[in-house]
């Protein structure tokens, strides 16, 4: 089975994009805008509580002034007063008060509003125009009232009072004297909101950025002590652990990885024993048996030799220990061959050798030269463990001549791998079936029978598989598939030389 | 028709391998223990040793080692797994090649041939060469019909396959022989045997001969191709 390739953790700085979606920058502008909040309603409400105060003690000294010169300038008005002095107590009113920029207007006696004509905002030609209906009211029943309005966007305060004869309060003279006064303060505070805003809240929402990093970093730290802790462990690291400070939420969080870890450690840990154990039990196995194996192999050409003089059954029975017992003995080398792969005791012979020699060599200690053919490049030398490629090469051979059919042909060539690096090519391919699709990816599976009927064959069911671990060991791969002519193709790719120790 | 002396520790194994020597008309002496294999070296006089490496009261490279201090007869070991170190290890105890068990009577039997064997004759060497004097290789004498060498006058005591490597190599002297070549002349193994009997032999026969086993000037070996005699 192949398996995919071990996805490497991610180790690259994080980009422009990332940084911006992360926890820091989020941590930065959420401070950011909540010390932004605060500063803009913390100045709106001292805007409004200061405007207001600002307005009152304006309108308070407009009505204290308005009353006072009102006291002064009316007795000195003749009652009943004609149009002309109500007229004149207007203008001394108005220069009496030039520093508050009031206009005023005087009644008498339910008569127009005087002076007549436009003065000061308000409709045209309706003198008087920001006096509102109900501070009239109040006037007319005798009571003094102001309002403020707002025209054009600007603050009026509109005052009306009703002269009362001296000395007696509760006789109403008739005469009502009406005063506008322009309320500016209102530039004036916006310039210093704006003032404050810029000399308070911008330096605050600076100074923001200050605790926002420092929660950042408090934040940050465990996390990205986390994250090299978890690249660690994904290389394999087992053992760390993180140092947990502090009882927050984060401090919980290292705990868990802790104990994840541990446990995680303790697992593998176990899988390893129980692999080991396993494995060792194999080899023992294969051991063991090989004693037994090794006195019944030594007497089996002294039964094949006398099988012929006894009787038919008893021959039978003699050839039949005698083959199984072979078999016997080369699947116990075959299991001890692979728990050697297994615990890595497995040791390469490097040696230079020549490429077709030893391939030749192979097909003729088999007995195999009428059988294949070899197409083999002359003069071609490998650095390679000759004992191990001849067991790769007579098993894919076998392999090919039991499962596949004759012709079986071998040929060798040696090139450039996509590396550039000189890569050997071994290839055998045979002239059979093929190979049944759903079966390629387990060919060299341990122990894998193709057909279900499950033909014993000579093989002891690793070959294949062992066949795979010498490639391998040669840092080298093995290939099945099937060839475009049909028939199963199974290519060996090994590097030319391959380094190590030299051997001479 | 040899006399072999087997020093095995399992009694099925030793049972085996002594029926199935007899039957090919070897002289079996069977000793289940180190000190009864030493024993029996002395009664028994045989060609060859066949020697189990797993032993219960002394291992076979100790008894190996024992034997080599005073006799050069073959050892051929016995070994139960195919642990490279057992076989390294053995190799430079003095034996002098090895068998993996299990194995046929007729691998134990061409083994035993093939160590028993004189040196082997030089390839296109097939006439009967007159006995010629000695030959002298720098301090060597070399008697290739006496199978006797020796360095400065002093006779060397060389093991089995160390006479016929040596002597296989000073045939030609100059020429380089691959291992897998040494395998086959010297030890008649199949093709693909194990490399290490020659460096391992390599090793051994440089001590014996050599003045520094770091640079040698008899036995040189040619990098990526194998070995070879001199030139001197």
């Amino acid at each position: 089975m192949r398996r995919p390739a071990l996805r490497r953790p991610n180790l690259r700085r994080p980009n422009l994009r990332t940084l911006a979606r992360g926890l820091r920058a989020r941590l930065v502008v959420a401070f950011l805008l909540v010390a932004a909040l605060s500063a803009l309603a913390t100045s709106a409400l001292t805007f409004r509580e200061a405007r207001t105060a600002i307005l009152k003690r304006t309108q308070d000294t407009a009505v204290t002034a308005l009353r006072a010169q009102v006291n002064s300038q009316v007795p000195d008005l003749g009652f009943p007063p004609d149009d002309k002095s109500l007229v004149k107590l207007t203008q001394d009113l108005d220069r009496a008060g030039q520093a508050l920029q009031w206009t005023t207007h005087v009644r008498y006696k339910d008569g127009p509003l005087l002076p007549a004509g436009f003065r000061g905002p308000g409709e045209k030609g309706n003198p008087g125009g920001r006096i509102p209906e109900g501070v009239r009211e109040k006037v007319r029943d005798g009571i003094a009232a102001f309002q403020r309005v707002t025209v054009d966007g600007s603050p009026w305060l509109a005052i009306g009072l009703p002269v009362a004869f001296s000395g007696d309060t509760s006789q109403m003279s008739g005469l009502e004297v009406y005063a506008q006064v322009p309320l500016r303060e209102d530039e004036v505070n916006v310039h210093a909101l704006v003032d404050a805003a810029q000399s308070g809240a911008l330096p605050a929402v600076a100074l923001a950025v200050v605790p926002a990093l420092i929660a950042a970093r408090g934040v940050l730290r465990p996390v990205r002590e986390l994250r090299r802790a978890t690249q660690r462990i994904t290389e394999g690291e087992l053992d760390t652990r993180l140092k947990v400070t502090g009882g927050d939420e984060l401090a919980d969080l290292s705990r868990t990885f802790n104990d994840m870890a541990a446990a995680l450690e303790e697992n593998v840990a176990e899988l390893r024993r129980m692999e080991a154990n396993s494995r060792r039990f194999a080899a023992d196995v294969s051991h063991e048996l090989r004693t037994p194996l090794a006195a019944m192999t030594a007497v089996v050409d002294v039964l094949d030799e006398d099988a012929a003089g006894l009787d038919p059954d008893t021959a039978h029975a003699v050839r039949l220990i005698s083959e199984e017992t072979g078999k016997l003995a080369r699947m116990v080398e075959d299991l001890m061959e692979i728990s050697r792969f297994d615990a890595g005791a497995a040791a390469l012979h490097l040696d230079e050798v020549d490429v077709a020699e030893t391939v030749r060599k192979t097909l003729q200690a088999r007995g195999w030269q009428d059988k294949v053919t070899a197409r083999l490049p002359e003069g071609v030398r490998a650095r390679l463990d000759p004992r191990r490629v001849d067991v790769v090469v007579a098993n894919l051979v076998g392999n090919a001549l039991r499962h596949g059919g004759e012709p079986v042909a071998v040929s060798v060539r040696a090139g450039r791998g996509d590396a550039g690096d000189e890569r050997l090519l071994i290839e055998i391919a045979d002239r059979g079936e093929g190979i049944d699709p759903e079966v390629l990816p387990h060919v060299f599976d341990r122990f894998f029978k193709a057909d279900a009927a499950r033909v014993r064959s000579e093989g002891s069911g690793l070959g294949l598989a062992i066949t795979l671990e010498n490639v391998r060991l040669h840092d080298g791969t093995v290939r099945a598939a099937n060839g475009p002519e049909g028939g199963a193709v199974f290519t060996v790719d090994l590097p030319l030389r391959r380094g190590g120790g030299d051997e001479g | 028709m040899s006399r072999v002396l087997l020093i095995e520790d399992d009694r099925a194994v030793r049972e085996g391998v002594t029926l199935t020597l007899r039957r090919r008309g070897h002289d079996v002496e069977a000793a289940p223990t180190g000190e009864a294999g030493l024993a029996a070296l002395e009664t028994f006089r045989p060609d060859l040793v066949l020697l189990d490496l797993m032993l219960p009261d002394k291992s076979g490279f100790e008894v190996c080692r024992r034997i080599r201090a005073t006799q050069q007869i073959p050892i051929i070991m016995l070994t139960a797994r195919g642990d490279d170190i057992d076989v390294v290890l053995g190799l430079e105890a003095g034996a002098d090649d090895y068998i993996v068990k299990p194995a046929r009577g007729e691998v134990l039997e061409a083994r035993i041939r093939a160590v028993l064997r004189r040196a082997a004759p030089v390839d296109g060497a097939g006439c009967e060469p007159a006995p010629a004097a000695a030959e002298a290789h720098g301090d060597l004498v070399i008697d290739r019909a006496g199978l006797l060498v020796s360095k400065n006058g002093q006779d060397l005591p060389l093991a089995p396959s160390e006479m016929k490597l040596l002597l296989y190599l000073s045939a030609t002297p100059g020429r380089v022989f691959s291992r897998q070549q040494l395998l086959e002349h010297v030890w008649e193994h199949s093709y693909h045997g194990d490399a290490r009997l020659v460096d391992a032999c390599v090793m051994r026969l440089r001590t014996k001969v050599e003045e520094s086993t770091r640079s040698p000037k008899y036995i040189q070996t040619v990098r990526g191709f194998g070995y070879r005699f001199g030139p001197l």
